[in-house]
């Protein structure tokens, strides 16, 4: 066991801080939160800096280390979030390389990672969340191209979406894990209808997708007919594995401005807070060593990562609403002005115990997948 | 970045659990617990043989010459068989206290909630026990003392608690599975039922969680990480312990069943080495003391 970094990985921390120092300060202001299309311009245009850097595949080349070191690194300097590029280049990027052919590989991963196109996830529907295998939206084989009707919901960044990664059934008399296939669309499709939805935060985050008869070529499909769940498995191995790990690094700066501003305002004085916090120092120290037990793992493997990921994430996400409700009780009343730091996180942070999988469900896939007890029905 | 455990850790593991399956199994557990108070002396020099309490002692001075990852490991393996007797405070001793590194001499502490462990079998005991009073002990396998002059704590104790607490917490989520898998009620397996199937997913997140904690703390000797793995780990033990209490049903309540054992000790454990509110003082003030 040890917690070293080989010299090669220091120096690629060493080279990437040097970077970041100065192509920060460069960075245009920050668009406002619900103005997507700034926000897509923004995301975009720092992943286009990324990639001139030599920075941009690091979430699919590198080994799992090095881009624990990237994340790491980008998120103490303050670096912008992924943003409208996560899915993108967090699981449906990293779906194509495992899954794609050598063709689908060369359409649809350079554009990601030189920023010029934005992807979003069309999995849920409005009758299939946890259950997500019972999804309803249809393809109906037409001649070179499948026909697709039915409809999507919570769809994050729809709105400024080239591509969606879409669960359509593809052969309704099959179980139905067996009848689904895993498709490339283009957003920009006739028959696609998008309809933002406002989240309780107030922003306009995700959206409802409507879909009519829209035509998306046969060979926009990645892995074989009927063969999607297979492929959606690995998409959601890579959301729930790699996703969060900057975000630790976020929470544990919060944590520390959190204590700033409480010995500021006097409620550092109250023990029980002041505990609290304590409590919460322990909780994101060991969800980074989590961290990175969960990546020298990968490492070791070499693979996609494991059902360990649900792991970190059931854990992960009850603490960070844990820490904006401390961050609540440090602002007191303060805590209910939306023009206050944390406050709007806060609300954001509702969110964490269900996208992605609700705990319920990732409880679930822990007892059944690595406890091996036995499937509910 | 190579954070798993090595062949040799691995190895070192597999021995020290071999050897406590073979010479502290259920039946010796049993005995052990219905005499209370008692030491088995012999199983003490076999620790002592096997380099338990020598196990960073430096080769030069007869030890084994291992780190705090080795010893976080073996006590792992001590807190998942609940062997019983002062395993931390000898194993601080040896090297300071003759005897101590090969399990001839059970060395007690004074601890830093006042209590001391083991004082009537103890050979020696380090810190002020003068005016000791025996407690009728919660935890049938540690006889307590309370003294007036309590004793500072050394942090390697804080971990090695931890990693007995780890071990603990790891046994009692085997427990628990192997009962939902077994159990049935209403015409299938009690695990099948989410409302238990959920109570042990958390047990397994503590204590993968607390895992991390606790190797990390051994690897880097650093305060605030031992802070972290303590009170980590003493979640997983105490919250482990009530979740396996309540999957066994009418069966966790009884004295037979060990899982009272591994609750009452676990307890035990978090007055040893200070209250947790020490650690979440100290972590809080962390906080402050770097920059943002
Ligand atoms: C901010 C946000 C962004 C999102 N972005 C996307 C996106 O980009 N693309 C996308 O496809 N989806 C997205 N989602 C959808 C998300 O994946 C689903 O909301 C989630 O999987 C839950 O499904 P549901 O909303 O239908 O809830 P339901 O499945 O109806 O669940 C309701 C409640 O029932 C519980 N429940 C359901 N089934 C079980 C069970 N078997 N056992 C125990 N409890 C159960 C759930 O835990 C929950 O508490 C997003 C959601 C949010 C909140």
């Amino acid at each position: 066991m040890d917690l070293a970094y080989t010299p090669e990985e220091e120096e690629f921390r060493a080279r990437l801080r040097e970077w970041l120092a100065k192509a920060l300060p460069t960075l245009p202001p920050k668009p406002s939160p619900d103005d997507w299309p700034g926000r897509r311009a923004y995301d975009l245009g720092w992943q286009r800096r990324l990639y001139d850097a030599g920075y941009a595949d690091v979430h699919w080349d590198a080994s799992p280390t090095v881009r624990l070191i990237f994340l790491e690194e980008t998120e103490k300097a303050g670096a912008p979030y992924v943003g409208a590029g996560f899915v993108g280049l967090l699981h449906a990027g990293p779906t194509i390389a495992a899954e794609g052919t050598a063709e689908q590989r060369a359409r649809w991963l350079p554009p990601i990672l030189r920023g010029e196109e934005v992807w979003c996830q069309g999995f849920s529907e409005p009758d299939a969340g946890s259950d997500l295998a019972a999804l309803r939206t249809r393809a109906r084989r037409d001649g070179d191209d499948y026909v697709v009707s039915g409809s999507k919901i919570w769809t994050s960044h729809a709105e400024v979406a080239d591509w969606c990664e879409l669960l359509v059934r593809t052969d309704p008399q099959a179980p139905k894990h067996r009848g689904i296939s895993w498709l490339a669309m283009p957003m920009g499709a006739p028959g696609i209808t998008v309809r933002p939805l406002r989240t309780l935060a107030g922003s306009a985050e995700f959206a409802e997708v409507f879909l009519d008869e829209v035509r998306v070529p046969v060979a926009n499909r990645v892995g074989d007919e009927n063969d999607g769940w297979r492929v959606t498995m690995v998409t959601l191995s890579f959301e729930r594995g790699t996703a969060f790990v900057g975000e630790v690094v976020a929470c544990r700066r919060v944590l520390r401005e959190l204590a700033g501003e409480a010995r500021k305002n006097g409620r550092w004085d109250d023990p029980v807070l002041r505990r609290r916090l304590g409590r919460l120092n322990a909780e994101f120290r060991a969800l980074w060593r989590l961290t990175q037990w969960n990546v020298s793992e990968a490492e070791r493997t070499g693979g996609v990562p494991g059902v360990g990921g649900s792991v970190f994430k059931l854990r992960y996400s009850h603490a960070r609403q844990e820490l904006y409700g401390a961050a609540a009780d440090v602002l007191g009343p303060q805590s209910l002005d939306l023009d206050q730091p944390w406050v709007l996180d806060r609300l954001s942070s509702l969110s964490y115990t269900i996208a992605a999988g609700t705990s319920q469900i990732q409880r679930n896939i822990v007892a059944e997948r690595i406890l091996g007890l036995p499937k509910g029905r | 970045m190579r954070f798993q455990l090595t062949e040799d850790q691995r190895a070192l593991r597999d021995g020290v659990r071999e050897l406590l399956a073979r010479r502290f199994g259920r039946e010796v557990l049993r005995a052990a617990v219905d005499e209370p108070g008692r030491l088995d002396r012999a199983l003490w020099r076999e620790l002592g043989v096997a380099g338990f309490f020598a196990l960073r002692l430096p080769e030069a001075r007869g030890g084994v010459g291992l780190g705090l990852p080795e010893a976080v490991l073996a006590f792992e393996e001590a807190g998942r068989t609940l062997l019983p007797g002062p395993l931390v405070a000898t194993h601080l001793a040896a090297g300071e206290v003759s005897g101590a590194a090969t399990g001839e001499a059970v060395v007690a502490d004074v601890g830093a909630c006042g209590l001391v462990e083991w004082l009537t079998e103890a050979d020696v005991v380090r810190g002020d026990a003068a005016g000791a009073v025996p407690l009728r002990s919660v935890d049938p396998l540690t006889p307590l003392h309370r003294v007036p002059v309590a004793r500072g704590v050394d942090p390697v104790a804080v971990l090695l608690t931890a990693a007995e607490q780890l071990g603990s917490a790891t046994r009692a989520c085997e427990l628990a599975v192997q009962h939902a898998r077994a159990r049935e009620q209403f015409g299938q397996p009690i695990g099948g039922f989410q409302a238990v199937k959920h109570l042990c997913a958390d047990m397994l997140v503590r204590t993968e969680t607390a895992r991390a904690a606790v190797y990390a703390a051994a690897v880097t000797a650093d305060a605030a990480d031992i802070d972290t793995a303590r009170l980590l780990a003493d979640e997983a033990a105490v919250r482990g312990a009530r979740d396996c209490l309540q999957v066994h049903g009418g069966m966790g309540f009884t004295w037979e069943f060990e899982v009272h054992l591994h609750l009452k000790r676990a307890w035990v454990r978090t007055h040893r080495a200070g209250d947790a509110t020490e650690s979440e003082e100290s972590l809080a003030a962390e906080l402050l003391a770097q920059p943002i």
